[in-house]
């Protein structure tokens, strides 16, 4: 009998670091080493622990990464508290890739990039921002707002501070909500620091970060004069098959995990408010 | 046209049931029947249709999807999928017929669900045509003509003698199996008979319900629809109408500790409980409201709207004499309709 996506794979955890006192990013192989399998920014996995319970998680790694993949997971339930628990060598199973992915080989080439993420939201950002420095040549500017609680809530901040920072041909704005001993940097919510830094219009927006977040910059991209057909994000909505057939994870007629998960606005616009 | 009298029916079903395992309609008590595996002596009900639809024998209630090994820090998948062996249900009405054709859109489309695909690759459907359709049925609003009730082989009663007529290759092969017990009949009888329950059709309750106000263009109006308050005012979420339904395929996954192993189960969910689409941070259906317009949209607009405008009813009724408020599919779609 053919494959059936149902059935997971197995990987296996070969780092854990702990990015923020709630979120730690794990590393993944496959057990004879490399990766699970392919997969493009944006798109997701379905990870579990046989017993305790399966979740959705984005691939937080690029695909230029040829040796593994990665996660950031925030600890928020049964499934997250257990995977926050383990140790480096344990397997866990794995499937996928699900659902689509931004457009990076069309409608984002040779674009001037706006990245803005908030939290636990850079997750998915991270993807598409390590894809496009390794593939530095095919788009144009690239911009970077990133916004968490505080400092220690800044999701793979070694990264951000040693590669991306350091990085001559990125900008990288980042900022937190209040003020923090040993902190220089910006501080304030992420839609009121877009606002601040006014970027140009021509650029082509991925924000990601908790709904309240996305609301307030959105509007406030709009009010620099941005319009919905240049931003886009991707959605959270509970999912267990990630196909289309468990029938949980619709918007209207779209469903997240297959349709989805990474959405222009104007085509949410058309969609019923149901997020 | 092949046929056999009816008191040779239960000779045909004692053959049949030499070589797969049959299924056919039986009375639980009067008029009250379900699918039974059959065994020698069983009558098949006379009842209209089954309380359970037949989505149970592609889609089952609960089924096995794998099992897990978990020792140490090592996890050990075993798939435990196996040919399914070959089946045959007999008796299936023209609205259960069409379901599976609906199922098959969602568990054929890729990726294909193999489980549901095994089970549809194995079994054969003898449907039978309605001669005496019920207030609640409304499959002609959905295109269906319960006189010629499709499957893999269609059978017609003329009061005397069962008719069959095969209309796939699997079902040219399940007559030709049994051709031996049948016999070249007089069909003429049969035009009248279907004549008889058209007529029957035409005069009942829902005869008039129309499907023209609905489907993929009418989204964003559907949704917005100030009706959406009052039909769903008294239901409480029970989930009876889902589980009833032989077109509504929402499923969970879990897992269940054996103690020697782990299952890993996928069950029947229903779109109108309150922890269906619950998360860490939210719901996106807060509301009965919204769990209950997600039940109707989808049949009458999302559905049709990823389908080329094919609905996701079939009018089996049973939603209609199952639900304890009496709430339906009618009553929102003629809430809902043009007027
Ligand atoms: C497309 C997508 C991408 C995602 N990407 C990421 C990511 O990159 N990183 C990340 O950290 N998270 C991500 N998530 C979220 C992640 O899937 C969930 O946080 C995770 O599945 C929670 O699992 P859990 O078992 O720990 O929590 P659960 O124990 O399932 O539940 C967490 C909370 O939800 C409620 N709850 C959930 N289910 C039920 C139920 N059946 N009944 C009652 N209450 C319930 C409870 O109140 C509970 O406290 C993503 C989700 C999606 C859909
Ligand atoms: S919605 Fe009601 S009438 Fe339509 S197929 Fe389902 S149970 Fe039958
Ligand atoms: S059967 Fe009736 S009360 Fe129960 S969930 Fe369906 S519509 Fe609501
Ligand atoms: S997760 Fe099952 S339909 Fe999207």
């Amino acid at each position: 009998m053919n494959n059936d996506t149902l059935i997971p794979l197995i990987g296996v955890v070969t780092d854990i670091r702990q990015d923020t006192p709630d979120v730690k990013t794990f590393r993944v192989n496959a057990l004879e080493g490399g990766k699970v399998f392919e997969h493009m920014p944006g798109q997701c996995a379905m990870l579990s622990i046989p017993g305790v319970g399966e979740g959705m998680f984005s691939i937080t790694s690029s695909p230029t990464n040829k040796e593994f993949m990665e996660f950031s997971i925030k600890k928020c339930g049964c499934l997250t508290t257990w995977l926050h628990a383990m140790d480096v060598g344990q397997q866990i199973t794995i499937r996928g890739p699900y659902g689509n992915y931004f457009p990076v080989d069309t409608e984002l080439k040779g674009k001037d990039l706006l990245f803005i993420a908030g939290g636990i939201g850079l997750a998915p950002l991270r993807s598409v921002i390590n894809y496009v420095r390794d593939k530095r040549d095919d788009y144009g500017d690239v911009q970077i707002v990133y916004g968490s609680r505080s400092k220690d809530d800044l999701v793979d901040y070694k990264e951000i501070i040693d590669e991306w920072t350091a990085d001559p041909n990125i900008e990288v704005d980042l900022t937190i909500d209040n003020p923090q001993e040993g902190w220089d940097g910006h501080v304030g919510f992420v839609p009121n620091y877009v606002k601040e830094l006014n970027p140009s219009t021509n650029k082509t927006v991925l924000v990601c970060g908790p709904p309240i977040m996305i609301k307030f910059t959105l509007a406030g991209l709009k009010e620099l004069g941005f319009t919905e057909t240049q931003v886009y994000t991707t959605m959270e909505l509970r999912m267990k098959c990630g196909v289309g057939k468990c029938g949980r994870c619709n918007i209207g007629d779209k469903y997240v995990c297959k349709d989805g998960p990474v959405f222009r606005f104007d085509q949410l616009d058309a969609l019923p408010d149901e997020y | 046209m092949l046929k056999i009298s009816a008191s040779n029916l239960n000779a045909l079903f004692d053959r049949i049931a030499e070589k797969q395992t049959l299924y056919i309609p039986v009375d639980r008590e009067p008029n009250v029947s379900e699918y039974k595996k059959y065994e020698s002596g069983m009558t098949m009900s006379k009842a209209l249709n089954t309380v359970r639809s037949a989505k149970d024998f592609f889609f089952p209630q609960t089924e096995n999807l794998a099992e897990f090994k978990v020792s140490g820090k090592t996890i050990e998948v075993k798939d435990i999928r196996k040919e399914n062996e070959d089946f045959v249900v007999f008796g299936v009405r023209a609205c259960d017929a069409r379901s599976f054709g609906i199922l098959d859109k969602v568990f054929l489309s890729e990726p294909v669900d193999s489980f549901y695909k095994n089970r549809r690759e194995h079994g054969t459907i003898v449907t039978m045509a309605c001669t005496r359709p019920a207030e609640t049925c409304f499959c002609t609003t959905f295109g269906i003509d319960p006189t010629v009730p499709g499957g893999d082989v269609s059978v017609f009663f003329d009061g005397e003698n069962y008719f069959f007529l095969d209309n796939t290759p699997k079902g040219e092969a399940f007559v030709a199996s049994v051709s031996d017990m049948l016999e070249d009949g007089d069909a003429s009888k049969l035009a009248e008979v279907q004549e008889n329950t058209r007529n029957i059709m035409k005069k009942l309750p829902l005869s008039g319900l129309s499907t023209d106000s609905f489907g993929g263009e009418r989204l964003m109006e559907h949704f917005n629809s100030d009706k959406w308050a009052e039909l769903s005012e008294s239901c409480f979420g029970c989930g009876t109408c889902t589980f009833v339904c032989p077109t509504c395929q929402c499923y969970d996954i879990r897992d269940f500790d054996t103690g020697n192993g782990i299952k890993r189960f996928r069950c029947w969910d229903s779109c109108m409980y309150s922890d269906f689409t619950k998360m860490a941070h939210g719901n996106s259906r807060n509301s009965q409201l919204e769990r209950f317009r997600q039940r109707f949209m989808h049949k009458l607009v999302y559905f049709p709207a990823n389908n080329n405008g094919e609905f996701g009813c079939v009018g089996c009724g049973r939603c209609l004499s199952k639900c304890p408020i009496s709430m339906n599919i009618v009553k929102v779609m003629k809430a809902l309709e043009d007027k």
